[in-house]
């Protein structure tokens, strides 16, 4: 069904410009134009499908349905709906408040919101598209993991004692108030859900365009010009340090998912192992200064510090992991 | 006259949808005054989760988006 792709690139690239398949230019250029049509034809498609499915959820509803839930099954309903629910970073104030309003725990809260970034529809069609079922699967359970460890331990160690007061004080009024009844179901039409598909597609489309050329900018850069089994030779073996290596070098790089994907399938490609690339791509993704200076507002520093450790410490083990299973497996 | 607040920390949509709200209530000859409240406690306190929202007079009649020129007019001539 992808082949298309290839052929236009093909006939683009090697016929077309007249490129030599065995040149390094050639093939970085070939890379970069099959994976962008590929991944703007199918980001187009399946985010109007996705978005005409779920157009009558939103954060409100997941707020009603989390609240007053027991914790165990709220860590694992929390990281779900993350996984599902849209919304723009720039709402992860708001959600929080509103979810701490309705007196849902702090790391059922945060359960939702680490796996949002880090889970979403255009995160795994590119998952699926360039890197196969298998490693999506793979991906979607240690991204949810993340979240549900995440908000476990949060709440383990008290983490609300560290929001700020006015936060604080709201998630107390909150668990005092219980949870007030669910929302009502807004039944749509079908035009209306072809509304906000329509406006979903041209929203996450206009917003992730520019990061998938540069993700696969990068990801061709690194194909082409990357001296064959360079990255094999030197990184190769998972040697204990590349991961922490890789964590630390994922912060200062922001991006989103859709960006750093195709740079996650061109350093698999080039040898580098499957936990080292995990590791360095969801540090990436969902640690990020910009975003800690958003949270900034609703918690102390101290909170802000041991949740920057706990997910430095959590892609760290992953990567670690994975180096440790891949080979065998 | 109608006080319009616009709810969110000062993203470009905020910042769109406070542009459309005066631009249409100037052609409609709608007295309002449009403010755009970046404060989260505020945010917090209209039980907004969605960004941008509005507020027409101390009630909530949006959230989750640049709203469209039509629902802008409608609230502009209740």
């Amino acid at each position: 069904m992808f082949e298309i792709f290839t052929r236009l690139a093909d006939w683009l690239i090697y016929d077309l410009a007249g490129l030599s398949a065995d040149t390094k230019m050639g093939q970085a250029l070939h890379f970069f134009v099959e994976d962008t049509t590929k991944i703007f034809v199918l980001l187009v498609v399946m985010i109007y499908l996705i978005a005409l499915i779920r157009a009558s959820l939103n954060v409100e509803r997941v707020r009603d349905f989390l609240a007053g839930k027991h914790r165990g099954a709220g860590y694992l309903m929390g990281a779900s709906f993350g996984a599902v629910t849209p919304f723009c970073s720039c709402s992860s104030i708001p959600v929080f408040l509103g979810f701490t309003s309705a007196g849902i725990p702090v790391g059922i809260t945060m359960a939702f919101l680490l796996t949002s970034p880090l889970i979403n529809e255009v995160a795994v069609l590119l998952l699926l598209s360039l890197l196969g079922w298998k490693f999506t699967v793979v991906y979607i359970l240690v991204g949810m993991a993340v979240g549900i460890a995440g908000g476990f331990f949060l709440d383990a160690i008290k983490a609300e004692r560290w929001l700020q007061s006015f936060a604080a004080k709201a998630l107390e009024r909150g668990k005092q108030n219980g949870p007030v009844g669910p929302a009502a179901a807004e039944s749509m039409s079908m035009a209306e859900r072809h509304q906000f598909a329509r406006g979903e597609t041209l929203e996450i489309f206009g917003r992730v365009w520019k990061w998938v050329i540069i993700g696969v900018g990068l990801g061709a850069a690194l194909h082409g010009f990357v001296p064959d089994g360079w990255i094999e030779a030197n990184l190769g073996d998972g040697q204990w340090w590349t991961v922490p290596a890789a964590v630390l070098m994922g912060i200062p790089l922001y991006s989103n998912a859709t960006g750093v994907i195709p740079v996650m399938e061109s350093l698999i490609n080039n040898g580098l192992p499957v936990g080292t690339t995990l590791a360095f791509c969801m540090s990436t993704v969902a640690a990020s200064f910009p975003e800690f200076i958003l949270l900034k507002q609703v918690m102390q520093w101290r909170l802000l510090a041991i949740l920057f450790a706990m997910l430095l410490f959590a892609f760290t083990l992953i990567g670690w992991i994975f180096n440790f299973l891949f080979p065998v497996l | 006259m109608k006080t319009i607040k616009v709810l969110g920390s000062g993203c470009t949509k905020c910042s769109k949808t406070a542009e459309l709200i005066e631009k249409l209530a100037a052609e409609l000859g709608v007295d309002a005054t449009v403010v755009k409240e970046t404060d989260v406690q505020v945010i917090m306190g209209y039980g907004v989760m969605r960004t941008p929202a509005v507020v027409i007079d101390e009630e909530l009649v949006h959230s989750g988006g640049i709203p469209t020129q039509t629902e802008v007019t409608g609230w502009l001539q209740q």
